[in-house]
């Protein structure tokens, strides 16, 4: 009906020139934009079906297409944008929440950008990466306050359970169910080369994936869905998710129609059904509860793995953070408001929620004040993009960094933003399996570790011009870092001095 | 000796295969100059059926029936690689006949074609396994 | 221009020591001698040194060298002296006048106990107690600083070259078993009197020669437990570390070394099983206190000396022998010019810590 058409955003532009007609573009759209009309002999397009994922673009041999924001307008208006505009179109039509994935795309400020590095000169020689040790070894869990020793005066080790990686990195989590099998099996064989960790999400662990259980996070969620003895022995941590930094708040929703076979028994819920995550985790509604399920997780593995808090990053996550440091958990893991998602009602992801920047300054800042630093670790995520925000963020005081808009990227994703539609024509965000097919883990695991890879040897080259060959020597160290562009507050709350200063 | 192997379960149906092939074997730098406005005569084909496909092309058999078949000795094998002599060949199609995997093909002109590995043309390792996108095409020694 | 504890101020120095394992008391003039030597290496904004033995009529009480910026602050701090301490003894620290030695605060030297009620009624133990008072002047009062709070030691310290300083401070007049001395060239000015080295804390004194690129991670670390960096400096942030790691927790100077200079997990993955998984424990427990980035110290502490140098060995450093004396320096010649006939003299390696005690000889370890 005329008064809810939408012009589509996106038109695809065909080089008629270059075309040869090999229809790959037709035979790859899962959204069926393309067809060949055998009387004109030339290809056709359905611009409304376009979600911009460049699959056709990608494939075609000739590069005779482009996709390109049409320039079809509105009339400018700065406060009544198009985007709102249509919103309320899509709203007054469907009486529906709006539901969008992966992270916030809105213009907010990304402190990253604003802080730049130090590198060491005259006074302090930098040290070649090439040609000198530089270790980005870390180790993720409490560290003692005491030491202890045996009756020859040598020293015993009291370290609780820990995880050993050899690069600051970490896959974050992404459910089975919201991601396709394959995508996990490119996760976990990366993780494996790596020698780091990948995280199931909330979605269970496939069964094929227990051999892979030393590189494994397994995530218990307010859900918990797939939790059982096994499962949790499986994993080399445990993860409980109380919260996601592009829905705090709320819990995860994986529509029926994707619970179908291996997704549903390894959620352990019914084919068909729902699988809507609660709010909260109704046996946690304090954080002495919160302690309560640390320990009886730990209770129920031997104390033999250490366990990792997740929660999002929002107004008060210092004294949040604060009061799970001393509950009982090995490792913080905060989510930035940019994190990613499969599918979450837009409104929650595009306003709740805090820079995860701001928020580890300010976490990590609260722990040493209150002399508790030591006894967790920090894992930050929500929009880890490159090895300078890595660097970053270990400098303004995190132990470790989780990405997985990253590693999508690296696996084929061109962030179209219609995970939701369940059509995900790289493979990644999909069930379908003619789609899935299309990453094929070999590929994409090593993607992943070229990534990894490229990644740490920028973060060696970095830390290497700042003096420092060991990066236990670069957490928290405030000094590296110097802001601009910002005000007096941010830099207070980032803990920073100005460039110049 | 590396042979062109097929993966079913990487297999897209995509054809780019095909295409590629066609182009590979055209003489023309340009993938445009060569197929535009062009019916391709591929020598690999993508079979598709119920939910499965896969690209068959020559699989250079250690004991080739279409060689054996060859009424002139248009068909030779050289270093393992089976290649056709397209002035001797008459066109008879016996070696049509006789692949067993539908491998062989009539070319326009009466003559025929298989895949020969792209060593004939200027390209001189399989276009096919470049082409592929998702890895459903190798070209190894197994 | 802002001083120490406003902004962080890098340098380059000169760093000089003198053992004598069997106790031997010698005079200051060896070890002015010795760090003349270098002259070149200072610049003249910065000169001090650490004596051990020097008060033996007072060897059970603390010595408390301050320096004020005016009698109101002066004021101020012994208000707070006699109200947690018992002051056995005031006075002047002696100095004489020298012409390059100039703005000098007022310098005072008390040698105190903690008063027993209050230290009962802190539930600390003795040096605990004495710590965190000489950390709540140095930070709580304005314009009173306490740089040397050990027994039975001291330091001295001022801005100019370190010769100038010994003079100043009439060092030939004491008589100690352990001497280590600095000369200080930092990059810009002005120096403050404070922030000369040595810097101290209890028996604990360090001087240092380098600019660490792990201060602030340090810094940061350190903090959590009751100390604060008020001066910026790369010594004050080591001693710090030294003081937890040996006082609070309890290692010994070869595991303190071992934590603070590790070695490369590549070297650690060849070690032989125990002590792998030793290292191992160090380097994750305390990973905190690994110090990267040039540094070439001199640990004073009662009854001994430590020298150590960073993993990749950016500051020079040797160690020369004779009979029951050693000599640890930036350079040979600050040995030979006291020395001349030395009957041992190597360097050290990066991360190799060089211990030595009263009696109990020179111990290189690794």
């Amino acid at each position: 009906m005329p008064i809810d058409f939408l012009y589509p955003d996106y038109e695809v532009v065909r080089d008629y020139n270059k075309c040869i007609n090999c229809r790959v573009c037709e035979r790859q759209c899962a959204n069926e934009v393309h067809s060949y009309d055998e009387e004109k002999n030339m290809m056709l397009s359905d611009d409304a079906k376009c979600v911009n994922c460049h699959r056709c673009v990608s494939l075609c041999p000739t590069s005779a297409l482009k996709i390109v924001k049409t320039n079809h307008t509105f009339k400018e208006n700065a406060n009544w944008t198009e985007s709102a505009i249509k919103e309320i179109y899509r709203q007054a039509d469907s009486g529906g929440v709006l539901l969008s994935s992966m992270g916030n795309p809105n213009n907010y400020p990304i402190y990253f950008d604003k802080i730049l590095l130090n590198a060491s000169q005259v006074t302090n020689p930098s040290i070649d990466p090439l040609r000198e040790p530089m270790e980005t070894k870390v180790f993720l869990g409490s560290k003692p306050n005491k030491i202890e020793r045996d009756e020859n005066g040598n020293l015993i080790n009291n370290l609780p359970p820990k995880l050993e990686l050899p690069m600051p990195v970490m896959f974050s989590a992404m459910s089975y169910g919201s991601i396709s099998y394959n995508a996990h099996e490119s996760l976990a064989r990366a993780a494996k080369e790596l020698g780091i960790l990948y995280n199931t999400g909330e979605g269970g662990l496939h069964k094929d994936f227990y051999k892979y259980g030393s590189n494994t996070i397994v995530q218990v969620a307010s859900g918990r869905f797939g939790v059982y003895k096994d499962y949790l022995e499986a994993g080399a941590a445990i993860e409980i998710k109380m919260g996601q930094g592009a829905k705090p708040g709320i819990g995860g929703h994986l529509p029926g129609t994707k619970i179908v076979g291996d997704i549903s028994r390894t959620r352990m819920i019914p084919e068909g059904s729902d699988a809507i995550s609660p709010a909260p985790h109704h046996d946690i509604y304090s954080i002495e509860d919160l302690r309560q399920l640390i320990y009886s997780l730990k209770t129920a593995t031997n104390y033999k793995k250490p366990v990792i808090v997740k929660i999002a990053a929002v107004h008060n996550v210092a004294a949040i953070a604060s009061g799970i440091a001393r509950s009982g958990a090995d490792i913080i893991a905060i989510d930035g408001f940019r994190g990613g998602t499969g599918a979450a009602p837009t409104r929650i992801r595009d306003n709740v929620g805090i820079p995860i920047e701001l928020a580890l300054a300010s976490v990590d800042q609260r722990l040493r004040d209150e002399g508790i630093r030591d006894n967790v670790s920090i894992v930050v995520g929500g929009s880890i993009r490159s090895s300078s925000d890595i660097v970053k963020a270990i400098a303004l005081g995190a132990d470790c960094v989780y990405v997985a808009t990253a590693a999508l990227l690296a696996l084929g994703c061109h962030l179209c933003r219609s995970c939701h539609t369940g059509k995900c024509n790289w493979g990644i965000a999909t069930q379908v399996p003619e789609l899935v097919k299309r990453l094929n883990p070999d590929i994409g695991y090593k993607r992943l570790v070229n990534m990894v890879t490229a990644w740490n040897h920028e973060i060696k080259e970095i830390m290497g011009g700042m003096g420092i060959n060991s990066i236990e020597s670069l957490k928290g160290n405030r000094l590296m870092l110097r802001g601009v562009g910002l005000n007096e507050k941010e830099l207070e709350i980032l803990g920073i001095k100005h460039a110049g200063e | 000796m590396k042979r062109v192997y097929v993966n079913e379960k990487w297999c897209l149906g995509c054809h780019l295969c095909e295409y590629y092939c066609a182009f590979a074997n055209s003489n023309e730098k340009s993938m445009v100059k060569a197929l535009k406005d062009v019916v391709i005569n591929p020598r690999i084909r993508v079979e598709e059926y119920n939910g499965i496909s896969f690209a068959v092309s020559c699989r250079h058999c250690d004991e080739p029936l279409c060689v054996k078949g060859c009424i002139t000795g248009a068909l030779t094998v050289k270093e393992g690689v089976i290649s056709v002599d397209q002035n001797k060949c008459v066109g008879c199609y016996t070696c049509i006949l006789c692949c067993p995997y539908g491998a062989v093909s009539p070319k326009e002109e009466g003559v025929i074609q298989k895949c020969e590995l792209c060593i004939n043309n200027s390209h001189g390792t399989p276009l096919c396994v470049k082409g592929c996108p998702n890895n459903a095409i190798v070209f190894e020694e197994r | 221009m802002l001083k120490e504890g406003q902004i962080r101020i890098p340098s380059g120095c000169a760093i000089s020591g003198i053992f004598s394992k069997s106790g031997k008391r010698i005079t200051g003039d060896t070890i002015i001698k010795s760090i003349s030597a270098m002259h070149d290496r200072s610049n003249g904004l910065g000169g001090g040194f650490a004596a051990y033995g020097i008060y033996p009529e007072y060897k059970d009480y603390y010595a408390f060298h301050i320096f004020y910026e005016n009698t109101a602050s002066k004021k101020e701090c012994e208000d707070f002296l006699e109200r947690h301490f018992d002051i056995i003894n005031l006075s002047k620290i002696p100095t004489r006048k020298t012409r390059n030695i100039t703005d000098e605060p007022l310098i005072w030297r008390y040698f105190v106990t903690p008063l027993p009620t209050k230290l009962n009624e802190s539930q600390l133990d003795e040096k605990e107690f004495v710590a965190r008072s000489v950390i709540k002047v140095n930070t709580k009062i304005q314009g009173a600083y306490i740089f040397s709070s050990g027994k039975n030691m001291g330091t001295f310290k001022a801005v100019g070259f370190p010769e100038d300083v010994g003079e100043f401070y009439m060092l030939s007049e004491y008589a100690g078993y352990a001497w280590t001395a600095h000369g200080r060239y930092p990059t810009n000015t002005p120096g403050w009197w404070g922030g000369a080295h040595p810097f101290s804390m209890l028996d604990y004194s360090v001087v240092h020669n380098g600019e660490i690129s792990s201060y602030d991670a340090n810094r940061r670390a350190i903090e959590m437990y009751g100390y604060k960096c008020t001066l910026l400096t790369d010594t004050e942030v080591i001693t710090y570390i030294i003081d937890y790691l040996n006082r609070r927790i309890g290692l010994n100077f070869k595991e303190i070394a071992e934590i603070v200079a590790a070695p490369f997990w590549q070297t650690i993955e060849r070690m032989p099983k125990e002590q792998k998984e030793k290292f191992t424990y160090l380097r994750n427990a305390f990973s905190s206190y690994l110090i990267t980035g040039p540094f070439s110290i001199l640990v004073g502490f009662e009854g001994g000396m430590m020298a150590l140098n960073d993993r990749l060995k950016l500051r020079s450093m040797v160690v020369g022998e004779k009979d029951d004396m050693v000599y640890i320096a930036s350079e040979e010649c600050a040995m030979r010019i006291v020395e001349p006939n030395l009957d041992k003299v190597w360097a050290p390696q990066g991360g190799e810590p060089v211990i030595v005690t009263l009696n109990g000889g020179v111990e290189q370890c690794r």
